[in-house]
């Protein structure tokens, strides 16, 4: 197995390549499916080095394969490596099985698109790049693929480039995701400087001599967590993520639900054992993601675009993961990434399916009745809205409920709150969106009505095997309080049992405590009247969410806080102002003077020089001549002085 | 120092010093009555004809050429000869290969006319801006 | 009789493209006219299979016939270096001739024979056997500068050249001259080893001089550049683009034998000349650069500066620095190649001669031509991620480490000129506007392939620059 690995990434890259230069002739569906079989085949790839893990002893699954030494100049030495270890097998699980999903799914969505192919091209680059960023043996190759999926994440939110909105949504994310990525190179830098290598495997070792909360290391971890910020859409760098909405539907669920924007949980688990050096950085961590997990969730109470509804609440989901890593709970935190993976992907593709079948309609107020019109979108909308509330049963609830608990464990009490309150609110505002979008009476057009229709089976397959997914995915991970063994934890132990020896929670094996059950509990009251007040609001047609949307705070909520005009009048304009002051005065005086100056001179000096070539042999001959007498004196100077 | 290589040194500043003071005393001493006859090119007692700086056919240069080429391996050949007995048939295949390339080389000289003092252009460089070789044009 | 045959197997790389020379001759001459298009193919093969025999040599020979020839690991890199150069040279010649209406069937043969002197040069491992490669070659490549005998620019830059040259290789032949009478010896193993037990003779020290002097001039460095500039522009395109990375290749490679090896234990004595020659080179050829107008004059003085930049390994010497010059040479060739060609083509549509005013606008006007340009410019300007890039960032690194901060201060600062002018081109091409509409580049496949294969080698080595290096480390002499 350990040779075969890249071919996990070579399979999508085969995609990319053929369909640039050789399917410019082929039809729909052969590029569709093409480009499906490629990462089809990486899944198929990414489960046999999954078999191959389970068949070695827990604390050897290990394979590491090194394609060829990359760049080595001085003592900096970056190796072309990839690796497969617990952490990232069930990363590549996750991204392969969903990515085939929603390429099979992308077939019918983007059916009859004149970019087609182009989106298909993109698609497959997009895996190509997240598959290399969760393989990567060191942080550089991890860099790499971080850089790559933003471009293509970029690409594809301008999908539709001749739409200045989209495009503009493009390049909010590339700028914002630019902040980040700034924060991650600093990192990466200064890990070099500090360790003398940025292999993950070659570090732990030399962090020895570190003390527990050494400044450098939390330094370090702080930028690396800029990153995430950056890449995850946490606060306050989250702003990209709605505007993101603007590109094709599978993409969102594809880059802006499963998988890009979970590579920032992905980095900070995997530099988990330089986050277990710094508390305090654990801390920023905890606090950030709780913070984002309830900020997030507000304004998701109050939206009424389908597709910003699904990403503020993925904002907020990420903010979850996040609180468990800040706990030290990294396990947890992949759990939940894994089963939020398969929910948010199949909510995606479910709000696509609708927006497919009312005609590109998003506004959830012209929506309503759709049960009955689009019955297999509803059910599995049905099983992935349960699951994101924390149903029992279903896989969110036992992710939800571990991160919940793992944080009620660590004594973070506030931020435990916190993560309750904001799962009601979870669990409010994607059910007041079922409620409105496929209950109730059909509010659209009388056109659109007319129009509305189930979606074709190359979109509902792929609804229904995330269902699945959605519904049973938490079983793996089912904790000791249920009477499960919490497979999935005992699974990613041996990446996570090196560092975080000295928290509070002491591994995969704790004895089951009473107060579990009550924390459990809690949450599930909790979104059980989260589902009752949606219900009564949303269902009923109560009038109360009528009043409460004249108050100030209503108001607020709705525009998103105003962070998009703070950003604007706060940072955007000043840039700008700056940036046009810089420009005359600075760049146009100073700067341009400097160069022109320093240009004006090489070329007086230049046309100074090309008389030195007059064209006639002889004068060639008397300057050679004087070279060779100085040559020549100057190494005699050099013998005898 | 300067190692076995001081007598040539030495050799070379006396001969030059040499030459400065025989040259120098030689003006000193000697009278300086120019005249036509005295200024004239020395051709062998003929009165001389035109200028020295005329164009010479570049044809002197190929021929020149060629036989240098043939020169060569002559110089090759004898001692090669001399040793032939100790180094049996591989030399002879080397040597039968050189005298080959060299072969191929006469044989291309000659299908190309440049063995011809007299060589009309070639059709296929043929162009306005070469002069035809005639025997007029090559008397200079 | 196994031994002699093994020995033979050293040179066959050699051999093969002697005898496909011969046989193109032959071919040229017997053969009736409209079947002279075989000798290009002939020659094409000649050079992929000598490569291919070449790449099959890796590992399994050393030093042959009396230690003259080291057909070593370091040698096969720069064979096949060699044999890709005479192939892309092949490649882009048919076109160019028919068009200039040169029907000259010496072309092919003489190319042949060049790069087997070149590949003489860089195999000797005795200085009798470079010279003998040395004045191959620079015969050869005298008769190719001037193949274009009606334009009478192309014959005085070839008189010029080869006036030059003579008097060039003759302070050569007297340097080799007295190195023996100093040594006793013209093989670089013994010369090394004599010259550590020698005292220190005036006569030696003038050898190396003179030995400098005639590499000096071989590589175009300042100042005894002076004839490149008008070579360049005056010799067939195709010649010019061989000219400025394939004999530059072998010269360096010849320089590194004989002066980071064989005469180190004089490096104190000659270390500061090359140094001084070095900063000459690259500055004088990128500030010179600046103004220049023709594309091809403008590549001839990029040429001088790059020289410049590898004198920088000569200088550092060591391993590392020998991998690293290695490697620059093998980007420049990538890199410079590509240039020329675009350049070929550009010029085919019949207007102008070289001028860079042709490139304004021509960026959007010709896809393809535009976005190689862009990416050989920026190679060539050393922005990453390109195979220029890591050029000079692995010969400046190697500097460093030996502690000649200066001179890498200096080579920077040139780097930051050079920009100027290679950046430029990339500005006419995507950021004016054409002065009247573009004629279509008349292509041809050779064109297109050389483009491509190029391009996409500058862009890998770019990306992946760590294979490279380690094979050239691995081949070290």
């Amino acid at each position: 197995m350990s040779h075969l690995i890249f071919l996990i990434i070579l399979f999508p890259l085969i995609g990319v390549i053929t369909n640039t230069f050789f399917t410019r002739r082929w039809s729909e569906a052969a590029i569709g499916i093409f480009s499906s079989a490629m990462v089809g085949a990486s899944f198929v790839l990414s489960v046999a080095a999954f078999i191959s893990l389970l068949g070695m002893e827990a604390s050897a699954r290990h394979i590491e394969q090194v394609l060829f030494d990359w760049i080595r100049v001085g003592s900096f030495h970056a190796p072309a490596a990839l690796l497969v270890d617990t952490l990232s097998c069930v990363m590549i699980l996750t991204v392969s099985a969903v990515s085939f999903l929603i390429h099979i799914y992308s077939i019918g969505y983007m059916h009859g698109d004149t970019g087609f192919r182009r989106y298909f091209i993109f698609l497959n680059l997009f895996v190509f790049f997240m598959l290399l960023l969760v393989l990567g043996s060191n942080f550089l190759v991890m860099f790499i693929g971080w850089e790559g999926v933003g471009l293509c994440s970029y690409l594809l939110i301008g999908f539709w480039y001749t739409d200045e909105v989209k495009a503009t949504a493009g390049k909010k994310a590339f700028i914002v995701n630019r902040i980040g990525d700034f924060g991650f190179m600093l990192a990466i830098f200064l890990i070099w400087t500090t360790f003398g290598t940025i292999q993950f495997d070659e570090i732990i070792p030399r962090m020895a001599s570190f003390p527990i909360g050494s400044s450098v290391i939390t330094a370090i971890c702080l930028l690396l967590f800029v990153g995430a910020i950056g890449k995850s859409a946490q606060f306050p760098l989250y702003v990209w993520l709605p505007d993101a909405m603007a590109g094709p539907t599978p993409v969102s669920a594809l880059i802006h639900a499963a998988t890009m924007v979970t590579a920032g949980v992905y980095m900070v688990a995997r530099s988990h054992f330089l986050y277990s050096m710094a508390p305090a950085a654990l801390e920023v961590v905890a606090i950030v993601g709780a913070g984002t997990a309830i900020f997030a969730a507000t304004i998701g109470l109050v939206q009424n675009d389908i597709k910003k509804v699904l990403a503020y609440s993925t904002v907020s989901q990420l903010g979850y993961m996040f609180l468990a890593c800040g706990v030290g709970a990294y396990g947890v935190a992949i759990f939940h990434l894994m089963t939020h993976a398969f929910f948010k992907a199949l909510l995606f593709l479910g709000s696509g399916s609708v927006i497919h079948g009312m005609s590109g309609e998003q506004d959830i107020r012209q929506m309503g009745g759709l049960k009955t019109k689009m019955p297999k979108t509803y059910w599995t909308f049905l099983v992935a809205t349960l699951a994101i509330a924390g149903i029992p049963g279903f896989s969110g609830f036992f992710s939800k409920d571990e991160i919940l608990w793992k944080t009620f464990e660590g004594h973070h009490y506030v931020l435990w709150v916190v993560g309750v309150v904001a799962a009601f609110f979870t669990a409010f505002y994607m059910f007041r969106l079922l409620y409105l979008t496929f209950h109730g009476k059909f509010r659209g057009s009388k056109s659109q009505e007319q129009h509305v229709h189930e979606s074709p089976s190359s979109m509902t397959v792929p609804l229904i095997i995330l269902a699945v997914l959605a519904a049973i995915g938490g079983y793996v991970g089912l904790p000791a309080a249920l009477g499960g063994s919490n497979h999935f934890e005992h699974f990613l132990h041996p990446v996570f049992a090196g560092g975080h020896a000295h928290l509070l929670l002491g591994g995969a094996h704790h004895g089951v405590e009473p107060v579990e059950y009550i924390v459990m509990l809690i949450s599930v009251i909790v979104a059980l009247l989260g589902i009752w007040l949606a219900r009564s609001g949303y269902f009923r047609m109560a009038s109360w969410p009528g009043k409460l949307s004249k108050g100030m705070i209503y108001t607020t909520v709705l525009n998103k806080y105003y962070v998009d005009q703070i950003y604007d009048v706060g940072i955007s304009r000043p840039t700008v102002k700056f940036s046009e002051i810089m420009a005359e005065w600075f760049d146009l005086g100073v700067i341009d003077g400097l160069v022109n100056g320093v240009a004006a001179f090489f070329n007086w000096v230049a046309g100074w020089l090309r008389r030195l070539q007059t064209g006639f042999v002889q004068n060639y001959a008397i300057l050679m001549g004087a070279g060779i007498i100085l040559v020549l004196a100057s190494l005699f100077y050099k013998m005898f002085f | 120092m300067f190692g076995s290589f001081f007598p040539v040194i030495l050799f070379l500043l006396a001969a030059g010093g040499l030459v400065l003071v025989i040259l120098f005393f030689s003006s000193l001493i000697a009278p300086h009555r120019p005249n036509p006859a005295k200024n004239s090119t020395y051709e062998c007692g003929e009165v001389a004809e035109g200028s020295s700086w005329i164009r010479f056919n570049s044809r002197f240069y190929i021929i020149a050429l060629i036989f240098i080429i043939f020169d060569v391996e002559v110089v090759f050949l004898y001692p090669w000869a001399i040793v032939y007995r100790h180094l049996g048939f591989w030399a002879w295949l080397e040597m039968a290969i050189f005298l080959v390339i060299l072969l191929t080389g006469l044989a291309y000289v000659w299908a190309k006319g440049d063995l011809e003092w007299i060589r009309l252009p070639e059709k296929e460089t043929e162009s306005s801006a070469e002069t035809p070789l005639t025997p007029d044009n090559l008397r200079n | 009789m196994d031994s002699y045959a093994a020995q033979i197997v050293g040179i066959l790389p050699e051999i093969l493209l002697i005898v496909t020379a011969i046989f193109a001759i032959l071919l040229d001459l017997l053969s009736k006219k409209e079947e002279r298009s075989w000798v290009a193919t002939i020659s094409l093969v000649g050079f992929i299979g000598s490569g291919i025999v070449s790449v099959f040599l890796w590992n399994r020979v050393g030093f042959v016939f009396s230690g003259m020839v080291a057909a070593d690991n370091f040698t096969a890199v720069f064979r096949i270096l060699f044999c890709f150069i005479g192939a892309i040279t092949v490649l882009v010649s048919p076109e160019y001739l028919r068009e200039r209406k040169i029907r000259l069937g010496e072309y092919y043969p003489i190319l042949l024979i060049t790069v087997f002197a070149m590949m003489v040069m860089v195999s000797a491992a005795d200085l009798l056997l470079f010279f003998l490669g040395l004045e191959t070659m620079s015969i050869a490549l005298y008769v190719l500068a001037c193949l274009d005998r009606r334009d009478s620019r192309s014959t005085e830059a070839a008189l010029k050249y080869f006036i030059l040259g003579a008097f060039s290789t003759a302070f050569l032949l007297y340097g080799i001259a007295l190195i023996y009478a100093q040594t006793g010896s013209t093989s670089y193993a013994e010369i090394m080893t004599a010259l550590i037990v020698l005292p220190l003779e005036v006569v030696t020290v003038a050898g190396v001089g003179l030995l400098l002097i005639g590499f000096a001039f071989k590589v175009a460095a300042v100042p005894f550049h002076f004839w490149s500039p008008d070579v360049y522009q005056g010799a067939p395109t195709p010649i010019t683009a061989f000219m400025s990375v394939g004999p530059k290749a072998a010269a360096f490679v010849a320089l590194i034998r004989v002066f980071t090896i064989s005469l180190e234990s004089l490096a104190d004595i000659w270390t500061g000349a090359v140094f001084v020659i070095a900063v000459l080179t690259m500055t004088l050829g990128n500030v010179v650069a600046l103004r220049q107008q023709n594309i091809k004059r403008m590549l001839a003085y990029s040429s001088i500066a790059h020289a410049g930049y590898l004198l920088v390994g000569i200088v550092a010497g060591g391993p590392r620095a020998i991998a690293a010059t290695s490697f620059y040479l093998v980007a420049y060739a990538l890199m410079n190649l590509g240039a020329f060609t675009v350049a070929m083509l550009m010029n085919r549509r019949g207007e102008g001669d070289y001028q860079l005013d042709d490139y304004r606008g021509a960026g959007f006007a010709h896809p393809l031509l535009g976005v190689t340009m862009a990416i050989f410019m920026f190679s060539l300007a050393g922005i990453p991620p390109t195979a220029g890039f890591f050029g000079k960032l692995y010969l400046f690194s190697a500097a460093v480490e030996k502690g000649y901060i200066l001179l890498v201060v200096i080579a920077v600062l040139n780097s930051a000129v050079a920009a100027y002018y290679y950046l430029r081109i990339i500005v006419l091409m995507y950021m004016t506007r054409a002065e009247h509409e573009m004629a279509a580049v008349p292509s041809f496949g050779g064109y297109t392939l050389t483009l491509v294969v190029t391009s996409v080698l500058v862009l890998l080595i770019g990306s992946l620059p760590g294979g490279l290096l380690n094979l050239l480390l691995a081949a070290l002499p």
